[in-house]
């Protein structure tokens, strides 16, 4: 909206909201400044901003040591199998929703939200149990399958409101020319959906890759994504802080740039198209 | 419009999501309520036989069971308070022209796409650590004695550090609601001379009603369930211990499965108070 304002209101609201953004993101910012610094600068008094010397030697640290390669590869697969496998199940779903609606599928949505607001911690231990029965307990499969069922509601609900979008004239006339339900949904529907479908799936990889509370309880070394791995810093060890940032830095950067690019998405997944 | 092959084609096409939810909600749930009528130590005897609502009574009665709450509580209440506060304020800021606005929102966002365990590490670490945080860096400089702040001011630290995490989403869906609001009203009641905050309480204020009432039901949900921040930063001790973590210790250390799960009960159920709210709210929606 660009609404006249005078010059100089234009510039304290820029002073301002520069401020602001900057206080916000400060933690980021001085965490991965802290990154390049020796574990001497990174608690040097009083602290050093800019002027250090830049070192690339705690991100060769962190690797070696702690294996940070698995850890990624875990989050990718678990992040990215859950996506995966959420949308071959949501699809079909979100699709029939949309356009074949009943009467029921209203609150057939509305159950699928309310699944998601089961609290984690009241079927911890259920969930442990049969993990440890099927021998998932530590394995990415299992993460992977726990991943895709709690973000699996949110992502029927995004597809759906991006499904609803889609006008329905299109398929009627589709239909009238005498598309079978296979031509409709893979030469009509399936290229329209692309935009709403690559969204839904950019939030359900983040959603996915920050989780921390299934991650951290059903996993121990082998299927460990970056949750966990940062979550062990958290017994310190002499000097750690420029380890510590360089490990978060790896472990937030992928998603931050991802982040950037689905700011408008995430408001219509989280809150189920209820704001748009 | 619809064929009936065709619905029934749709209804094919939604059984797996419905039968996956369907098992992955009444498995566990079922699962749960079996245990917390139970005697279950797994470490220690196992299964021990129907005891009734002992669990449900021992629960409740035992001395951290109000503490939790009332940590749960203070939680999620100071996060909800200072976020949508300070989201409100920062919505309408950045809904302000100005130079750079897609930078600043980038950077305002930015706390919400760092995962949990990281930002109470770095919060914990770097910022609130007594010796050689930032925090106790800057108090040294105005000649005061740094705090202890995880163990001295707990809660409060940790509603510090959830706060930062949540305020980017409070902000960015208060935004997208101010943003929507019809910029004509409000350049008439400027001219017409109404002040700012009579503006604010008579135009602003009840345009965003629906999206703050979201934001809140939202936030609790999630709220009610934080986890990693206080696993990482106090497991729980220092008076943070809220009802989820509570649960999370019997279950998972002390293995008092039938106890623990009596706790998930209640956790469920508060949940779900919550949640009727945020259905209707969402269900209306529905409809238009």
């Amino acid at each position: 909206m660009a609404r006249a304002v005078t010059p100089r209101r234009k510039l304290i609201n820029t002073g301002l909201a520069w401020a602001i953004g900057l206080l916000i993101f400060f933690p980021i910012l001085w965490t991965i400044l802290t990154s390049f610094k020796t574990e001497a600068q990174a608690i040097a008094s009083p602290p050093l901003f800019l002027g250090f010397d830049w070192t690339l030697e705690n991100y060769g640290v962190v690797m070696e040591r702690s294996d940070y390669g698995r850890f990624l590869m875990n989050s990718i697969i678990i992040a990215g199998g859950s996506t995966i496998l959420g949308l071959i199940v949501a699809v079909p779903a979100a699709w029939s929703m949309a356009f074949v609606p009943s009467r029921r599928t209203k609150d057939i949505l509305l159950w699928m939200l309310s699944t998601k607001m089961l609290p984690a911690v009241g079927v911890l231990y259920p969930i442990y149990l049969l993990f440890i029965e099927l021998g998932l307990l530590d394995s990415r499969a299992g993460l992977v399958i726990v991943m895709m069922l709690i973000n699996l509601p949110i992502i029927v609900w995004m597809l759906y409101t991006y499904f609803r979008e889609i006008p329905v004239e299109i398929l009627e006339a589709a239909r009238m020319d005498g598309a079978t339900l296979k031509e409709e949904v893979l030469y009509i529907l399936t290229p329209m959906a692309v935009p709403g479908i690559a969204s839904t799936m950019l939030l359900n990889f983040i959603l996915a890759w920050n989780e921390a509370f299934w991650t951290l309880n059903l996993t121990a070394v082998d299927a460990a994504p970056l949750t966990a791995f940062i979550a062990s810093y958290s017994s310190p060890e002499g000097l750690f802080f420029a380890k510590l940032s360089a490990a978060s830095t790896m472990a937030i950067a992928p998603i931050l740039i991802l982040g950037w690019f689905s700011q408008k998405q995430l408001v219509r997944g989280l809150t189920f198209g209820a704001v748009k | 419009m619809a064929t009936k092959a065709s619905r029934s084609a749709a209804r094919l096409m939604m059984a797996p999501a419905v039968v996956l939810l369907l098992g992955w909600m009444l498995v566990p749930l079922i699962m749960t309520l079996w245990f917390s009528f139970r005697t279950y130590l797994p470490l220690r005897g196992g299964d021990q036989g129907w005891t009734g609502f002992d669990n449900y009574i021992r629960f409740v009665s035992s001395s951290a069971f109000w503490p939790a709450i009332q940590t749960t509580l203070l939680i999620v209440l100071g996060v909800l308070v200072i976020t949508v506060c300070l989201g409100i304020l920062l919505a309408i800021l950045l809904d302000q022209p100005m130079w750079g606005q897609g930078v600043v929102r980038i950077l305002v966002i930015a706390p919400f796409f760092v995962m949990p365990t990281v930002s109470a590490l770095v919060w914990k670490n770097m910022f609130m650590d007594p010796v050689n945080g930032l925090l106790a860096h800057l108090w040294r400089f105005f000649g005061a004695e740094p705090v202890s702040w995880l163990s001295d001011a707990s809660l409060q630290s940790i509603i510090m550090i959830v706060s930062w995490q949540w305020l980017p989403f409070a902000t960015l869906i208060l935004l997208t609601a101010i943003q929507s609001l019809d910029s004509e009203q409000l350049e008439a009641a400027e001219m017409d001379g109404a002040p700012v905050l009579k503006r604010f309480f008579y135009i602003i204020l009840p345009h965003l009603s629906r999206a703050i009432t979201i934001v809140i039901l939202i936030q609790t949900i999630f709220l009610l369930a934080i986890f990693a921040e206080i696993f990482v930063t106090t497991g729980g001790a220092f008076g943070t211990r809220t009802l989820s973590y509570l649960i999370f210790q019997r279950v998972l250390e002390s293995q008092n499965v039938g106890l623990g799960s009596a706790g998930g009960v209640y956790a469920i159920i508060l949940a779900n108070i919550v949640a009727i709210f945020l259905m209707r709210i969402v269900g209306k929606n529905l409809d238009t």
